[in-house]
Formats: C-alpha cells, sequence, structure tokens
C-alpha cells in the first residue's frame, strides 16, 4: 500500500474540507452581511470581538466583527433544538444533513491548486482526480434537492411544503440548462477531466479571455461566442441551483414564511444555511474552473514550474481562492440587486428560454468546431 | 370621454431584461465602492459617538428638580404636576417646613419627591404647570437601570441630576 497516497490524500480531504471550504462558508455568511449592508448604506456587523470583559479586563479586544460568524454559531448551538411534534422525525432529522452532505462532497472533483513539490514528489491538488469531473458533480449537487424536498414533506406543514415543491420543480427545470451549457465547454476541451481542463486553460488561455499560448488564435476568437452564452446559461443556472436570488424561490420569505426550513431552529437550520453557502462555493468553484482557468494566473503558462518549486502550487491554490472569493462577490452581489422572480417566469425561463438556448448552443458549437478546426 | 391609455412598445432590449439588470449591478456596485471609499454618510456608532453637543435647548430629557443661587429647595409641593401627569409617573409626598426654618414662609416642601422613569413619557407637562420654575427636563436621555427601584428617581437622585440653576424668578427672597 501506498502510505504517501493515502497519508497525502487524508491531508487533502481534512484540509480543504475544514481549512478552505467551511472558513469560507464562515466567512461568507459574514461577507454577505457586509455586501448587503454596503450596497444599502448600511454598516453592518462591526462589534464582534473577544469579550475580554467577560474575564475582568477593562475592555474588549474589537476586531470589527470579524468573528461575528463564531458568535452566530454559538447562538446557533445554544438555542433550543425544537422538533414539532407533528413532523416526520426521521425525514425531518435526515434532511439538514442531506443537504450539508452533497454541499461538501462535491469539493472532491475539483481541483483548488495545480501542484504541490512534497520532498520530491508532486501532489496533484485535487482530492478526487476523476476523469468524470463535472458529472460528477451535476451527479451529486441535484441530490441537494432532496433535502430540501424531504424537508418540505417531513415537516408537515404547508408552507415548508410548498417551498419543497417549489424547490424541486425548479432544480428540474435548471438541471437540464446546466447539464447543457456545460456541453460545449466538454467539446471544445475534448476532456472530462477537470484539473486537465484547467492545465489546458493555463497553457492556451482561459475560456473566456484567449489571450495567450493557443488561444492566441482567431479559431478560438469565433468559439468565444458559445463559450460566453455558455458561461451566461451556467451561471444563471447555477444560480438557480444553489437556490440563490434572483430564484431563491424555495425560501421566499414574503410569501411562504421561511420556506422549506419554516419548521427548523438551532443548529438544524443552520444546516441549511451552511449547506446553501456551501453550495455557492463550490458552484463558484465550478464557474471558475470550468470558465476563468482554475488555478491558473493570467498570461503566464506556470504548470510547469509548480511541479518543481514549492512556492508555485501554493500560489496557484491563492490564485484559486481570490477567483472563487470574487466570484462569491458576485453571488451576492446580484443577489442585492435583483428582485425575486415570480414562479411563472422562472418556470418559463428554464424551459421555454435557457433550454432552449443551451440546446441550440451545443449545435452551434458543433458547427463551429466542424469547420473551423479543420 | 373614454381614455385609452398606450401600453408602452418594449425595445428588444428591454424585452431582453439583460440591460435593466446590468444598470441596477452598476448602481448598486456603485452604492459599494462609495460607501468603501468612506463617500456615503452611514449611522452614527451610537455608545462611541453620541449627539449630545448637538442637541436643540429644548431636548426634553430627565425630568429633574431644581436649587437656586441661594441653596432653596424651589419645589413647594403644590403637586400640580403629579396631577397633571398623563403616565402619573410622579408622586410627591408633602411636608411642612418646621418654624425654626429660614424658609418657613414658604410652608410647604416635599418630604419625598418619586419620578417612576419607566413610566415617563417626557412630555414636559411637569415644566409647563410648575409655578415654581422648579421642575424641569434635562438632556439625560439614557436613563437606565437593572432593577425596577433603580429606575424610581427619588428626591435625592432628582436633586442631584438637575443641580443649581440661576436667574429664576425669586419669589421668596427675604425681601418679600
Amino acid at each position: 500500500m501506498d502510505w504517501f497516497l493515502v497519508l497525502s490524500s487524508l491531508i487533502k480531504i481534512s484540509g480543504f474540507t475544514f481549512l478552505v471550504i467551511l472558513p469560507f462558508v464562515a466567512l461568507s455568511s459574514l461577507a454577505e452581511r457586509k455586501v448587503s449592508a454596503y450596497i444599502q448604506d448600511r454598516v453592518g456587523p462591526n462589534r464582534v470581538g473577544v469579550p475580554l470583559t467577560i474575564f475582568g479586563a477593562k475592555k474588549d479586544f474589537p476586531l470589527f466583527g470579524l468573528v461575528q460568524p463564531l458568535a452566530d454559531g454559538l447562538k446557533f448551538i445554544l438555542k433550543e433544538d425544537l422538533t414539532p411534534k407533528h413532523v416526520r422525525k426521521f425525514y425531518f432529522w435526515l434532511a439538514p444533513a442531506l443537504t450539508m452532505v452533497p454541499a461538501l462532497l462535491t469539493c472532491a472533483v475539483i481541483p483548488f491548486g495545480s501542484y504541490l513539490n512534497i520532498g520530491g514528489r508532486e501532489v496533484k491538488m485535487v482530492i478526487a482526480d476523476l476523469n468524470v469531473g463535472p458529472l460528477f458533480t451535476f451527479a451529486i449537487a441535484s441530490l441537494g434537492v432532496y433535502g430540501i424536498v424531504l424537508a418540505g414533506w417531513a415537516s408537515n406543514s404547508k408552507y415548508p411544503f410548498l417551498g419543497g415543491v417549489r424547490s424541486s420543480s425548479q432544480m428540474i427545470s435548471y438541471e437540464i440548462a446546466l447539464g447543457l451549457s456545460v456541453v460545449p465547454v466538454l467539446m471544445v476541451f475534448q476532456e472530462l477531466n477537470l484539473g486537465m481542463i484547467v492545465e489546458e486553460q493555463d497553457k492556451n488561455g482561459w475560456l473566456l479571455l484567449p489571450l495567450w499560448g493557443e488561444g492566441l488564435s482567431w479559431q478560438r476568437w469565433v468559439l468565444l461566442v458559445p463559450m460566453v452564452i455558455s458561461f451566461v446559461v451556467f451561471t444563471i443556472a447555477m444560480f438557480a441551483e444553489t437556490n440563490r436570488m434572483p430564484f431563491d424561490l424555495p425560501e421566499c420569505e414574503t410569501e411562504l414564511v421561511a420556506g422549506y426550513h419554516t419548521e427548523y431552529s438551532s443548529m438544524k437550520f443552520a444546516m441549511f444555511f451552511l449547506g446553501e453557502y456551501a453550495a455557492m462555493i463550490i458552484g463558484s468553484g465550478l464557474i471558475v474552473t470550468l470558465f476563468l482557468g482554475g488555478w491558473s494566473i493570467p498570461f503566464l503558462p506556470t504548470a510547469e514550474l509548480a511541479k518543481t518549486t514549492w512556492w508555485m502550487g501554493l500560489l496557484h491554490m491563492g490564485c484559486f481562492l481570490t477567483k472563487v472569493a470574487a466570484f462569491i462577490f458576485f453571488f451576492m452581489w446580484v443577489r442585492w440587486t435583483l428582485p425575486r422572480f415570480r414562479f411563472d417566469q422562472l418556470m418559463r425561463l428554464g424551459w421555454v428560454f435557457f433550454f432552449e438556448l443551451a440546446l441550440a448552443n451545443v449545435f452551434l458549437t458543433a458547427l463551429i468546431l466542424m469547420i473551423v478546426k479543420r | 370621454m373614454a381614455y385609452v391609455v398606450e401600453r408602452p412598445k418594449l425595445s428588444l432590449a428591454e424585452k431582453l431584461y439583460f440591460p435593466s439588470i446590468l444598470k441596477g449591478l452598476k448602481i448598486t456596485l456603485g452604492h459599494f465602492i462609495r460607501l468603501m471609499r468612506g463617500r456615503t454618510k452611514v449611522t452614527m456608532q451610537y455608545p462611541e459617538e453620541k449627539w449630545d453637543a448637538s442637541l436643540p435647548a429644548h431636548y426634553r430629557g430627565a425630568p429633574t428638580l431644581v436649587t437656586d443661587e441661594v441653596g432653596r429647595e424651589r419645589c413647594v409641593a403644590c403637586q400640580l404636576c403629579e396631577f397633571i401627569c398623563p403616565p402619573r409617573a410622579i408622586t410627591i409626598t408633602p411636608e411642612q417646613i418646621p418654624s425654626e426654618d429660614k424658609w418657613a414662609k414658604v410652608e410647604k416642601r416635599p418630604r419625598e419627591f418619586k419620578i417612576d422613569m419607566i413610566r415617563c413619557i417626557y412630555c414636559g407637562m411637569c415644566e409647563e404647570v410648575c409655578p415654581e420654575q422648579a421642575i424641569y427636563l434635562r438632556k439625560d436621555y439614557a436613563i437606565t437601570g437593572t432593577t425596577r427601584e433603580e429606575m424610581v428617581h427619588d428626591k435625592k437622585r432628582l436633586y442631584e441630576l438637575g443641580g443649581v440653576r440661576e436667574g429664576l424668578v425669586n419669589k421668596w427672597n427675604e425681601l418679600k
């Protein structure tokens, strides 16, 4: 047995989930509040620090609200964990886990860095180097809807039920557009391994920014048209997939109280909350990986350098996280700008518009590839 | 006359919905950046920053009792404020001023004067009705306490808060 492989995989799993994704979840909940505050000309949380006064000190240690997520988490843990009498207990308890777990599972195939040179051996910075990366992601990510549907159904009350039903119909209508919009991308790369896709982009220019390597050809610029369409459809479908505003109909506060998690309290509610944010982070990670070059630094093809030096790998990881953070900001920016869609508009948009657009885009890409690449 | 409202003809850009989304995104980003650069005036950070300095002269804060420059407590326990107080926050226990006292001719003074600050609505009726210029609303607005008893201001506390007020009409001085 290759102990090095086992050990490095364990470190990658625990490191990526517990040191990257979960802190990112916590920080993005803070960022959400800050961004919303700034957009609405408010200050946002700026108080929480280390409460030294509890221990008898004169003054608290101010951190400008940076530890607000900790305070939120503490509050969630200390709240009463209420299971109402009228719920189906087993599914009621299962549902929060079912939203959180798929969101975290999908991060297995996302390459969060290139290579890290540890003691002369190059370690690929992806937990599972699958050859069916995007398919795995879609398969697992769409399991997330089960958590929401189960939560709505198990709650045995009408508003959560409506939220669950909405969620499932919304997911079905956007899953198709999501899957179809990524087909042209895979056609261009002729590759289903996310790590290889990023390496290709590192060498020959990002999918949306073909400005170096082989990307500087007119063929790539013609291909940019279907790629931009793909990007737009994929991003919008990702918004719907992660239940973010303009498509957060499952928890639409104005009509459904709080949608599917109306009956939940304390840490079980927090699981839904965390699951939503984790899904958002993974979604951004996927978009960045497919369209914006993953860990690659623009204009500097450095994949080979990362195999021999230790610092390049770290730099790539930083680059990936920066891109993901920027995309998360975009998610929030959109949330605090757009109003929620009406449900029939949402369905129309999904079935009548994006589905057709994504389908036509597949053929358009095929046509361009057939004419141009010859 | 029947008037037909023309429905607006939407252009393709308006039908596509995207330009207006971008416009909205631009507006929100503008707000975001303006606040990041400190251009937006936001709310006051209350316990650190206070508006005490810019309180107007007529501000109605906590009601207090005052003494004048000769050190006489101005209240004569007429109880007008107690009777006019809309939420009945004021309770006065009057007493006779003993004859050997310097101000014996005033005859009455409050033995106890209590204002329940949980009930007080800061309306200022007591100040308005007082014939002796004895009760004034000051600028203290953050009246807090941990028990109900603490929130009842007694005579001592009221004089403490009120302090000395100069330039009032001296009805009871030695000449009269």
